[in-house]
């Protein structure tokens, strides 16, 4: 599939913010982390942001934007539709989450039920986006049980990686929530290693002689291609990345997703002040690039049922 | 709506005979060229008498080599919408747009309300949707909707410009809901098939796979083998010594 990067900033930046909201929100309904206010309405403001530019870099890619608005409609059938409405779901309840924090009259009960409903809503949303891909038959390299985990657990660790920054800039990134981000971390890598695997060994049932119907007389091949330059279907679906590229790529995501920013969790653990918040800052920044490499490679590395009919195999 | 309406048991679609199609592309130039000017116009094309044309086909013609180990043999094959009667170009479509008619099964766009997310292309696993960039929208077969349904046409042109312009009447269209139409009976006699059924879609049109091949004598209607040439007997006289002389 073609890695556009349209999709590939709005899957990991919107990842990224609801994750850093779940993470916020767990801040006050937990209680045990003590946030300094201003800057909790400034990771949420942030998470927020994060948000609100993967939303608008999703709406440009669009043939017609300014119709962007019906696609909240199908939400019985289309999980992209249901993303649509979740992600709209959450804007009230997060705005109100975020001017909490400094909002002195705002009843905390109200502010609690801001908390659980941003949770919520960040949650299904980035639940939605996984099933977009997930949903897909086509695909089956998207379409299996682990892309859903996948997302979720790097939509929580970019947004870890994130909240240990504002923890820190409270002065209250201590040991055990750096401990807990790395673990999360860590956890998120070990499922995505677990997908690599998974589509690695993957056999699927469709080859070019069940999408001819004509494997009964043999191997099928494709002798001659329908055009003659490159058509809409190979743009968007033929995109193939070589598989010693994929396999380098991939262990450059390990290294700036998880190597790198848990050597710099760690440093952190015995750092204090302004130098541990730059710290945690590279350590965010080395791991949502490394988490773009990821999402890249999940587009570039999945095939299209469409490929076969081009004597691809999937 | 994107909800899969109630089949009304009309099921219209096409039935494509790989046995006889030549590949000359001549459906796909004539759907290329009523479609251009049709419901979905314009299909836009870019730099097309340049070094890498570029443009919306709703037909496209593949050429395949079969190969068993033994024999090999070219297989022309057109792939098109098949109007599936799961669709999950219909179901992934966020606006609407995309839609499955009730009454005859045709699967279509409304040019309306697409977005151009292009979600429904990644859905299809035929190809038989096509991005417009010049639109902004996509496109795909409407089964010539603008044809078969056109009281200003003669009967005799209401079928989709792909069938009509078929040399070899390798393509077919008709009713596959009805058992008893002739393309149903087409389909029956000649063991036409589904693409890709395991992917569960449940396409409406059907392809007639090619005929067993005639390349051994039997196929023909003569003898199985030939038998090899009897020992020749020699005779007496001239001919008996030359054979004889010959044979040592």
């Amino acid at each position: 599939m073609h890695p556009a990067y349209s999709v590939i900033l709005f899957t990991c930046s919107s990842g990224a913010g609801y994750g850093l909201l779940i993470w916020l929100a767990t801040a006050w309904l937990g209680g045990g982390w003590n946030l300094d206010p201003p800057t909790a309405l400034a990771a949420s403001l942030a998470g927020l942001v994060l948000v609100t530019i993967g939303l608008l870099s999703s709406t440009f890619h669009l043939g017609h934007p300014e119709r962007a608005w019906r696609a909240v409609s199908q939400w019985r059938s289309s999980w992209l539709s249901r993303e649509g409405v979740a992600a709209i779901l959450a804007y009230p309840p997060t705005l109100l989450f975020s001017a909490g924090w400094l909002w002195q009259s705002l009843p905390a009960g109200l502010m609690t039920l801001a908390a659980y409903a941003t949770m919520l809503l960040a949650t299904l949303t980035v639940i939605c986006t996984a099933m977009i891909y997930a949903s897909l038959k086509t695909i089956p390299r998207w379409s299996n049980a682990w892309v859903l985990p996948v997302y979720l657990a790097f939509s929580l660790a970019s947004g870890g990686l994130l909240f240990a920054v504002a923890m820190s800039l409270s002065g209250a990134a201590e040991r055990q929530l750096l401990g807990l981000v790395l673990g999360i971390l860590t956890l998120a890598w070990l499922i995505k290693w677990g997908y690599w695997r998974f589509i690695d060994r993957q056999r699927p049932a469709s080859d070019t002689g069940t999408a001819t119907g004509l494997g009964h007389l043999g191997e099928v091949r494709q002798l001659e291609a329908p055009h003659t330059s490159e058509n809409y279907l190979l743009k968007e679906m033929g995109y193939a990345v070589a598989r010693k590229h994929a396999a380098r790529l991939r262990r450059f995501a390990l290294t700036a997703g998880l190597a790198a920013p848990a050597a710099l969790l760690l440093l952190a653990t015995a750092a204090t002040g302004a130098g541990q918040s730059v710290l945690l800052l590279f350590a965010a920044l080395l791991g949502l690039t490394g988490i773009s490499i990821e999402r890249w490679l999940f587009f570039a590395e999945a095939r299209h049922q469409v490929t076969l009919y081009y004597g691809r195999s999937l | 709506m994107t909800a899969i309406p109630k089949n009304s048991g009309k099921k219209l679609g096409l039935v494509t005979d790989l046995d006889i199609c030549v590949g000359c592309h001549a459906c796909a130039v004539s759907c290329k060229e009523w479609n251009a000017g049709g419901h979905s116009a314009p299909l836009t094309d870019s730099n097309a008498y340049g070094k890498e044309p570029h443009g919306v086909w709703f037909n496209r013609v593949h050429v395949y080599e079969t190969d068993d180990g033994m024999n090999t043999r070219t297989v022309n094959f057109p792939r098109s919408c098949l109007h599936c009667e799961q669709p999950a170009c219909v179901t992934v479509c966020p606006t609407g747009a995309s839609y499955k008619r009730e009454e005859d099964g045709i699967v279509l766009i409304n040019a309306e309300t697409c977005i151009g997310c292009k979600l429904c292309s990644w859905a299809c696993p035929y190809g038989a949707r096509e991005y417009d960039e010049a639109d902004g929208v996509m496109k795909k077969c409407t089964l010539c909707i603008d044809r078969i349904y056109n009281d200003t046409l003669t009967e005799y042109e209401r079928q989709p410009a792909c069938v009509s312009a078929c040399p070899t009447r390798a393509r077919h269209f008709g009713d596959l809901g009805d058992p008893d139409s002739e393309i149903s009976k087409l389909v029956e006699r000649r063991g036409g098939y589904a693409l890709m059924p395991e992917t569960g879609y449940q396409p409406v049109n059907r392809y007639l796979p090619p005929r067993p091949r005639k390349d051994r004598a039997g196929d023909t209607g003569s003898r199985d083998r030939l038998e090899p040439a009897p020992e020749p007997v020699s005779g007496d006289g001239f001919f008996g010594w030359l054979d004889k002389a010959l044979s040592r």
